[in-house]
């Protein structure tokens, strides 16, 4: 068990203990431990990190610690910023699992029903990760790998996110089986940019990682005006090109054929809302 | 010293309710909610889902509420854990554990224990809730028996009391 101060000490005891597992806030590594499915060997845990755990609002981009918790996403300046994140954060788990599930650890498991990883897909968000041998940056959509597979190499770390602020409407939506404490069977989140003229929309829980939904961005964007509300049916034609777009499989929560339903109501409910005043 | 191919080889120690607990011979992977109930023996704090479904685990860490289940028990040395047993400090009825009494929020009881460190948690940082803000508290605090009805009317009647007190 190791408990570094800093990320520069929790870097090398990743490099030098073989098989040790980083732990964030443990919401989701404590579970796969107590049903024995997984059996750390040694254990790096980054909770008392302090450069993981700040966040910054700059000129251009908002920057989150790795170690941010849900509850932190949720506190009012970084909600003012970043509000789908703040919504997608305030329905996971419980205020139990939100005190400790961090920002950078929904990232690292990477379920493909991940409830802020639509959000971090929509805006575009870049991932910043470290080892001892330097830093490197992706972007969300070239991290998200597959399910719970990620582009971290051995010994890397998921230091922050960093997510361009933007002038515009955002929001997330999910439908669960019921309002707390329930895993995603369907999500979506999508963001408008008033200055760029896009609208990014991503989903979770209907493919193998959070995903973009191109070819539905690229038809809308020609019908809006950017001044009118959406009508009933634009917002249907919307939500049926992005269900087009999801590749859901049937599984122990919902059928394929829900999760499809399920993702062109929510989108077209949030376009209906981006527009709405 | 070995389990079934485990290393049984950590050694720390845990506050717990005030006291230091020295914890020997321990596996890395135990949970703070097993190394309670098996090692230092206070089993108030119950384990059902282990996978923070239910919060019949939940505890204090730092102040805050956390399942026991999911915090891995030797990343919380050096910092203040109370179980349900820490949170009365003489051993006589907090006033959220009797207004449970009172107003029947109280039937198998397997729950109880995190619904009150839970109601205690929530009382701590808001003191005058909203029944909203008492339902979304406890939303990670599963009961099969009450249907809730009692558990919110004991909560409202702590509120109510302490304000009274006050005034």
């Amino acid at each position: 068990m190791f408990v570094p101060r800093s990320l520069a000490d929790a870097l090398q005891t990743l490099a030098d203990v073989p098989g040790s597992m980083p732990l964030a806030g443990g919401t989701d590594l404590m579970v796969e431990v107590n049903a024995g499915h997984r059996r750390p060997a040694d254990i790096v845990a980054l909770d008392r990190i302090d450069e993981l755990r700040g966040w910054s609002i700059g000129a251009d981009t908002v920057t989150i610690g790795a170690g941010c918790t849900y509850r932190q996403l949720l506190q009012s300046d970084l909600a003012a910023e970043l509000p789908a994140l703040a919504e997608a954060s305030r329905t996971v788990g419980s205020p139990q699992i939100r005190q400790t599930g961090t920002l950078g650890g929904n990232l690292g498991t990477c379920s493909p029903a991940g409830d802020t990883l639509p959000v971090l897909s929509a805006l575009d968000a870049t991932v910043h990760v470290a080892s001892i041998t330097g830093n490197r940056a992706l972007s969300v959509h070239e991290f998200m790998v597959g399910v719970k597979r990620t582009a971290l190499q051995p010994g890397e770390l998921i230091t922050a996110i960093e997510i361009r602020r933007r002038d515009g409407w955002q929001g997330y939506a999910k439908v669960g089986v019921r309002n707390a404490m329930v895993i995603s069977v369907a999500g979506a989140c999508l963001a408008t940019d008033r200055a760029a003229r896009t609208v990014g929309i991503a989903l979770g829980s209907v493919a193998t990682t959070a995903i973009r939904c191109a070819a539905a961005e690229e038809w809308l964007a020609p019908q809006l005006d950017w001044s009118s509300p959406i009508g009933d049916e634009l917002a249907r034609e919307f939500g049926r090109r992005v269900a087009g777009e999801a590749r859901p499989i049937d599984d122990h929560r919902a059928t394929a054929e829900y999760r499809s339903h399920a993702v062109g109501i929510l989108a077209g409910r949030l376009l209906q809302r981006a527009f709405a005043s | 010293m070995t389990i079934e191919g485990i290393p049984m080889n950590e050694a720390y120690a845990l506050r717990v309710n005030g006291s230091e607990v020295p914890i020997t011979d321990a596996w890395i992977g135990e949970s703070l909610l097993y190394v309670l109930r098996e090692r230092v023996g206070l089993t108030g704090t119950k384990g059902a889902c282990e996978q923070g479904e239910c919060g019949s685990c939940s505890v204090l860490v730092d102040g805050e509420l956390v399942c026991a289940c999911l915090v891995l028990a030797a990343s919380a040395v050096e910092k203040d854990i109370v179980t349900v047993e820490g949170i009365s400090p003489d051993g006589t009825p907090t006033d959220v554990q009797q207004a449970f009494v009172e107003c029947g929020a109280v039937q198998c009881g397997f729950c109880t224990p995190g619904l009150i460190v839970a109601t205690h948690a929530l009382l701590e940082q808001t003191p005058t809730p909203t029944e909203l803000q008492v339902r979304e508290a406890l939303s990670g605090n599963i009961c099969r028996c009450t249907g809730y009805g009692r558990i919110l009317d004991a909560v409202a009647k702590v509120a109510v009391s302490r304000r009274s007190v006050e005034a």
